[in-house]
């Protein structure tokens, strides 16, 4: 082989932007949807766009969000139609979306890529993480599939997919596995323009300009054809598929001579003489190749096949890189295939071995693994090798969990040695507290500053407030390829102290291990404030513990509680991987590098907490004994339900990867009502109530995200029992003269936010600041607070019908069924959910679209949907991202339906129940409370009745009989899905009449995939995808909405006006046909302090920004519908905007820009302003014939409430 | 007529500088002012603490949940820069230095020593003509002496006299024991004048609220007795130029001022309330009192009502809360 011509440069980088520089470098248009975990590929792009980075050709490729996956798909066919190099990147659904382009383009035979990092798609449960369950559901498109299996391949073969898609004609789909290499940070050699200039071909990116559609040469692209001709025509491209494989290899030679960096379409590597083989592609390879080695080392001849070019199968050099001496061959696939005979490597290699070497062919099985990033060890390789040398093994079989319902599962090898890398470290942190930040760094340090090669991998929970991270670090002399997490460190950190109290943090410390704790405890003292199951792993792993109070040091560098920076010189001093001074001041040229731009107080802050760090750390002299006084807390109360003690708990405590099998729900149907035996204390402030001052006002109870401000009237006899620490007072209000009242704080649940404090009303007038509820320490009143809580929990909810419902101190007297969300301290979705699953919540069924409220409403181990003492509570489900508003409208005609042929039943059974039994179940409204408790045990007393009849349509009424009962449709989601991806189906199911409720949360951005704009992000807003500020104004939904003349539509915000919110979804929840609330929502990404979100919500009203309205479609030609509920701009926008950091940072960064479109926003506010006023005062009635509809509706729920 | 003065050693066509204010942040009010015929200007202070306030904002805001979630590693974009250093302001130097024919003087207010040097440093590159270090700095610490609390003021002028080349001015507020010794130790520190005083802003309570609230009210012509009082007192006696500042209104106060001994008024109130064509008005009415009262020059007006020229010197130091009750009933005299 030739002598490398290139010039490597090194460099530390996740497999994303390792994948993403090359795909910049060689595309002019870029067509992006977010979705995890490949949206740092767009959103890198469209930051280097912003930048003015130019491509290969000098150019600044146009680098354009689309409404949808599909639609990126569209806008990429459409840019390589005519000619430009074109270039996506996707994920799981995401990739589904695109398939119908992909056939398209394929079959027209034009250059594309598509980078994908894979992730599974969602079945029973959606999943973030990865497997190939998203790739192999492309394979017959007629794209070539390229498979990457780290993060360097992960550029490199980038760029071998750029060059061979121009020069095959065939779209490349090349794939790496979602978070274990888009997300890994690995230390790679980087391609230099001139390298990649070298391998792609000019005259073949000439060629695919010439086929570009042109007014000056016109052709006809995209006919229809007949059975006359169609079949033949398919068949026409063959040759390209032939000759695919040769191309591939051929640029991966050229690509070999230029870089010394070797592929083959299939790699081999293993004994020559190997008898046993496993055949896999993507990430796994790392951990395959490690247990090969390490069979081999101990005698053994085994090797293995990674297959790289994945479509069109390469058959040849498959068959010709297999050992002649291999007697059996294991597949392993990293998808799910259920009812084939296989899953899709396995086919395709069994097939070709069947056809090249017919009886010949070795025995060859197939398993699954990874699916979902399922941890794949080198010891499940051999467990996997194990199993071929069976007389009969399994086939098909499951590595990496315990099958014991199937019986499929391989036990792992744990005599194989395993993970030899010189130092690894593993590192417990807090979302917040910078520690994932410092470890990339760290990594960065290493792997860039000195010849050490380092990896960083890391490891998130789905919570959003307090989610634990853990950080797996490596670094050796040698290129680290373990694509494993750490089983066995020699460094673990605990960078909160906390942690110690539920989380097995030393399980992975090996013998003789250094553990560094963040510890408020000094060195002589923190021992005795172990767990006790702490204190014995110590002693008994010979555990060398250091301590460092890095809260205090970084407080008193002005660092508030990020201490980062603190234990980062930490680590390098324990960890001796290089000189500490050196460390020191490579951590600080780190500071400058990351913070700079921040400011000289921010790097000089930073800085200082780094001097002060190591003198603040301390070792322990680790007492010989165990002597705590406490265990570690169990992850969930003794008096929780045993599927939560058995199953869930196990989640809590980090143990769901142990659970087999037979404990998980068949179909991923789940209890709600979950999250209360979940105990985070995260707060470090809590609400503390003071009765004296309080005026009954409900404000802090209904703006509480976690519905940890709990409210309840009950009668004082109820209060026969409580302890001293419960607080009460008389209620005030007339109708429930005599009541007491609670305003009580879960204070196990209560993040910390201060949004209850920041609204409340009522002040003290002898203490300047004082209120009826004020942050103080948790430390002081947990312990109160707890047992308060439990005998508030125990006071019986009161009568619904006693409360006038539709105000907010009635709304929040009653029980919410949406309670202790893992949501965002201070999130501004989750108050909406929690009153609407107060009014509502024990009769609706709510659609849930995928996005954060699917996240902090689902994703396990627990819930926040809720149930009642009676056990009704909120339904409720995800189905997809785009489909949600169809989703809904599905479970309405369902209703409908059942409802439809519960009353048919119903009447034919008139002569068996009695007319009047029958039309009382028939007539009776049902549009309160009162009406539908009293349908309720019409319908209990009517199952009792069926029960004693014995006739077929009695059985059949007794299942449907549920149905009697008004239930409603809520379709809940937030604005990229209402606006964007889901819009269409938006539109139709408003346009169907059907009577549905649609609330979006709308926080103006793509909240859960990291804030990228969206068509409700506003003008003149900073936002992912739009960098240099939204130049467009947000669409308004509302007047869309409006158009249809039938369709129930308010915009409320909670915050600036909490009555009118209670308002809306009183009237959206009684209006019989579509309804639609756009709730504005306060997110993390406006950046703004979460703890006067509420109140800030003022200003988005009082500047026009966020005008509040109902529309009550009438048959009355004389109405207005429209009513406008806030006053005319007081305020300018700018005052409102600038006070936020997604417009004030393009004010920092480009005031022109800001300037000028701010104005436009001022603009547009006037202008929408007065077109509202305008259409205030249009009178209007709904179209006749859907009022009739609705007016038969309406009958049927006649006295709906008000 | 000789408007002209000499302040902190420039040449000033007028002895009107338009003091720190919104209409010394822009550059289009700023040239409204030249034209108007001020002396000079006096850009609104570089605030370090709102710096470094708005470098932590800006910092906790990106470190917030960043890295913390797997879908989202950060929730804002990544921009180049977010300008949160003295960029803005220093170009704000440049470009009035640039557009404007007179003086341009930079105003600083810093919190740290480090900060103080290094910005004034950055002000002079800029190209400010002159550096006015507004000591923004309420003595609420008991445990602080009157020696410290005046160290402060001496050290902080040590500090930066040094590290520039361009004259450097104080701006003081009036609580000192004793004005004149503590001017005496700011001059001998290394000030080329001094600017008297400073209107601090004065919390308010927020009877909606009960909340404190910053409160900022226009000065009145009735504020400048105070400065001028010191201003004749000090005049003579400090080897500094002497800058009254606070209650500026009408051509009368210009007139008291350079009388008491100031070589320039500030005014801010005013141009805010009237517009910058008011520095005209003021100067050319000062020029027909002149002509009337004879005097030539702003030179010659200079301090001829000062303690150190007045026939009355004790007038000056009389205890005003006497002056003021008597004044409805006979003069008092002592």
């Amino acid at each position: 082989m030739a002598a490398p011509t290139t010039t490597t440069t090194r460099a530390t980088i996740d497999g994303n932007e390792a994948a993403a520089r090359v795909a910049y470098a060689l595309s002019e248009v870029a067509a992006i949807y977010p979705i995890t975990p490949s949206s740092p590929m767009g959103e890198l792009c469209d930051a280097w766009m912003a930048q003015g980075r130019p491509n290969l050709w000098g150019a600044v490729p146009d680098v354009v969000e689309m409404q949808s996956e599909a639609g990126a798909a569209g806008a990429l066919h459409g840019a390589v139609q005519k000619g430009a190099l074109g270039v996506s990147f996707t994920a799981s659904q995401g990739l589904l979306l695109k398939i119908p382009n992909m056939y398209k383009i394929a079959g027209e035979l034009t250059p594309a890529v598509i980078h994908v990092a894979a992730r599974t798609v969602a079945t029973h449960a959606l999943s973030i993480f990865g497997d190939h369950s998203d790739v192999m559901a492309c394979r017959q498109t007629g794209w070539a599939l390229l498979a990457s299996s780290s993060v360097q391949e992960a550029q490199d073969l980038a760029l071998i997919t750029h060059a061979a898609t121009l020069e095959s004609r065939v779209p490349f789909l090349h794939f790496f596995d979602g978070f274990r290499t888009s997300h890994e940070v690995n230390t790679i050699d980087l391609l230099s323009d001139e390298d990649i200039a070298a391998i792609v071909d000019d005259e073949a990116v000439q060629a695919h300009r010439s086929r570009a559609l042109t007014p000056e040469s016109p052709v006809l692209r995209g006919t229809a054809q007949n059975p006359d001709v169609f079949f033949q025509a398919r068949e026409a491209c063959n040759p390209f598929y032939e000759a695919l494989p040769g191309i591939v290899g051929e640029v991966m030679d050229r690509f070999a001579e230029r870089t010394g960096r070797r592929y083959s379409l299939v790699d081999y590597h293993g004994a020559a003489d190997a008898e046993r083989v496993v055949v896999l592609m993507g990430s796994g390879v790392g951990a395959a190749r490690e247990a090969v080695d390490a069979l081999n080392a101990r005698g053994e001849k085994v090797g293995m096949l990674t297959v790289r070019l994945y479509r069109p199968f390469p058959a040849e050099a498959l068959v010709a890189a297999l050992p002649d001496t291999v007697r059996g061959v294991a597949v392993l696939d990293r998808t799910k295939e259920p009812g084939a005979p296989g899953e899709p490597l396995y086919l395709d290699v069994v097939n070709v071995l069947a056809q090249r070497l017919g009886p010949a062919m070795p025995r060859v099985i197939g398993g699954r693994y990874g699916l979902s990033s399922k941890e794949f060890t080198p010891r499940m390789v051999g467990g996997v090798f194990a199993e071929l040398d069976a007389d009969v093994p399994r086939n098909p079989f499951t590595v990496g969990i315990r099958d014991d319902v199937s019986h499929l599962s391989l036990d792992r090898d744990d005599t194989l040695e395993q993970d030899s890398v010189k130092v690894r470290a593993v590192f417990y942190g807090l979302g917040s507290d910078g520690t994932v930040g410092a470890n990339k760094n760290s990594v960065k340090i290493v792997g860039q500053g000195t010849d050490l090669q380092a990896q960083g991998f890391f490891e998130y929970d789905s919570r959003k407030a307090g989610a634990v991270t853990v950080s797996h670090l490596r670094f050796d002399e040698e290129p680290i390829d373990s694509t494993y997490l750490i089983e066995e460190a020699d460094l673990v950190a605990c960078h909160q102290f906390g942690f110690l109290e539920r989380t097995d943090v030393l399980a992975k410390a090996k013998h003789g291990a250094t553990f560094l704790l963040n510890s408020p405890f000094g060195a002589d003292e923190v021992w005795d404030h172990l767990p006790e199951e702490i204190q014995q792993t110590i002693i008994e792993r010979e555990l060398d513990v250091h301590v460092i109070d890095a809260v205090a040091v970084a407080r008193a560098a002005g660092m508030g509680g990020r201490i980062n920076t603190v234990m980062q010189p930490c680590f390098f001093a324990l960890a001796d991987l290089l000189p500490v001074d050196d460390a020191i001041r490579r951590i600080k040229d780190t500071i400058e590098e990351t913070y700079g731009k921040r400011g000289r107080t921010v790097v000089e802050r930073n800085v200082a907490a780094v001097d002060a760090a190591l003198e603040a750390l301390h070792r322990v002299e680790v007492p010989a004994e165990i002597s705590s006084d406490h265990r570690r807390l169990p992850p969930v109360p003794d008096h929780a339900p045993d599927f939560v003690q058995r199953v869930l708990g196990r989640i809590i405590a980090g143990e769901g990867d142990l659970l087999p099998v037979s404990a998980l729900p068949v179909d991923g149907t789940f209890p709600t009502g979950t999250s209360k035996y979940e105990k985070r204390s995260l707060a470090l402030d809590l609400p503390i109530w003071d009765e004296e001052l309080c005026i009954d006002c409900g404000k802090c109870a209904i703006v509480c995200p976690h519905a940890a401000i709990r409210m309840k009237i009950f009668d004082p006899a109820e209060l026969e029992g409580a302890p001293p620490e419960f607080k009460s007072k008389d209620y005030k209000a007339r109708d429930l003269r005599g009541h007491k009242l609670t305003i009580q704080v879960a204070p196990d649940d209560c993040t910390g936010c201060n949004i209850c404090v920041d609204v409340c009303p009522a002040k003290s007038k002898e203490v300047s600041g004082h209120k009826a509820i004020n942050m103080e320490p948790a430390e002081e009143h947990r312990e109160a607070e707890r047992k308060a809580f439990d005998f508030f929990l125990d006071i019986p909810e009161i009568d619904r019908e006693q409360l006038k419902l539709a105000t907010v101190k009635g709304s929040q007297a009653l029980e919410p069924l949406f309670e202790f969300s893992s949501a965002c301290s201070g999130c501004g979705e989750t108050p909406y959910l929690k009153l609407l699953s107060q009014l509502y919540g024990d009769r609706i069924v709510v659609a849930n679209a995928t996005g954060c409220s699917s996240i902090y409403g689902g994703n396990l181990p627990v819930t926040p949907w809720s149930t009642n003492a009676e056990g009704r509570g909120p339904a409720w489900s995800n189905s997809l991202f785009e489909d949600n508003a169809e989703f809904g409208f599905g479970m309405r005609v369902a209703l409908d339906a059942q409802a439809d042929a519960a009353k048919t039943l119903l009447r034919s059974l008139a002569g068996e129940l009695g007319d009047d039994v029958v039309d009382e179940l028939l007539e009776a409204p049902q549009g309160t409370d009162d009406e539908i408790s009293a349908q309720r045990e019409r319908v209990a007393a009517l199952k009792g009745r069926l029960a004693d009849l014995d006739d077929p349509r009695a059985d059949r009424l007794a299942t449907l009989a549920d149905d009697l009962v008004e239930q409603s449709v809520w379709i809940i989601g937030g604005d990229g899905w209402a606006y964007d991806i889901g819009f269409g189906g938006l539109d139709h199911v408003l346009a169907s009449g059907r009577n549905v409720n649609m609330l979006v949360l709308d926080t103006e951005v793509y909240s859960n995939t990291g804030g990228q704009s969206s068509k409700a992000t506003p003008l003149a807003a900073s936002a992912k995808f739009a960098t240099s500020g939204k130049a467009t104004p947000k669409k308004d939904m509302g007047m869309i909405a409006m158009a249809y003349g039938h369709v129930y539509v308010a915009q409320v915000a909670i915050g600036a006006n909490d009555m009118h919110t209670v308002r809306a979804f009183t009237e959206a929840q009684a209006w019989p046909g579509p309804s639609l609330i756009i709730a504005y929502s306060t997110c993390i990404a406006h950046g703004i302090d979460m703890g006067t979100s509420m109140t800030h919500q003022k200003d988005a009203v009082s500047s026009g920004y966020w005008p509040l309205f109902r529309y009550h479609p009438d048959d009355d030609a004389d109405t207005t519908p429209l009513r406008l509920d806030s006053k005319a701009p007081t305020i300018p926008v700018r005052d409102f905007a600038l006070s936020e950091a997604r417009f004030a940072m393009l004010q920092r960064t480009d005031p022109e820009t800001s300037d000028r479109l701010l104005a436009m926003a001022q603009a547009n506010i006037d202008e929408r302003w007065r077109l509202y006023e305008q259409m205030a005062e249009v009178k209007r009635k709904m179209p006749a014939e859907l009022a009739e509809e609705l007016a038969e509706d309406d009958d049927a729920a006649t006295g709906q409430e008000a | 007529m000789d408007l002209s003065t000499r302040y902190l050693g420039l040449a000033l066509r007028s002895p009107v500088v338009a003091s720190c204010g919104p209409l010394t942040g822009r550059l289009d009010t700023l040239a409204e002012l030249d034209d108007a015929g001020v002396g000079a200007v006096v850009l609104p202070s570089l605030f370090e603490e709102q710096l470094t306030h708005e470098q932590l904002e800006i910092d906790a805001m990106l470190s917030q949940s960043a890295e913390g979630f797997g879908e989202a590693m950060s929730f804002f974009p990544d921009l180049s820069d977010y300008n949160t250093g003295p960029d803005r302001y220093l170009d704000l130097v440049a470009d009035a230095k640039e557009r404007l024919s007179c003086p341009v003087i930079a105003s600083l207010n810093g919190t740290t020593e480090g900060g103080w040097v290094r910005y004034a440093k950055l002000l002079e590159e800029a190209g400010a003509d002159a550096i006015e270090l507004n000591v923004y700095l309420v003595a609420a610490d008991a445990e602080a002496t009157t020696e410290e609390v005046e160290a402060r003021y001496t050290d902080l002028v040590a500090a930066v006299r040094p590290e520039i080349a361009v004259p450097l001015s104080v701006k003081v507020g009036a609580q000192f024991t004793s004005i004149p010794a503590s001017m005496q130790r700011i001059v001998a520190a290394g000030a080329d004048g001094l600017v008297l005083f400073n209107r601090f802003y004065q919390p308010d309570i927020d009877l909606e609220t009960l909340e404190v609230t910053p409160n900022l009210v226009l000065s009145t012509s009735e504020e400048m007795r105070l400065p001028m009082r010191w201003i004749a007192i000090l005049y003579g006696r400090v080897q500094a130029s002497l800058a009254l500042t606070s209650g500026v209104h009408t051509s009368e106060d210009l007139a008291k001022a350079l009388l008491a001994g100031a070589d320039v008024a500030m005014t801010t109130s005013a141009v805010l309330k009237h517009g910058a064509a008011h520095v005209g008005v003021l100067l050319r009415e000062l020029e027909h009192w002149m002509a009337e009262e004879e005097y030539e020059s702003v030179t010659q007006l200079k301090g001829s009502v000062s303690q150190e020229a007045t026939a009355d010197p004790a007038a000056f130091e009389r205890a005003n809360y006497i002056e003021t009750l008597s004044s409805y009933t006979t003069p008092f005299r002592t």
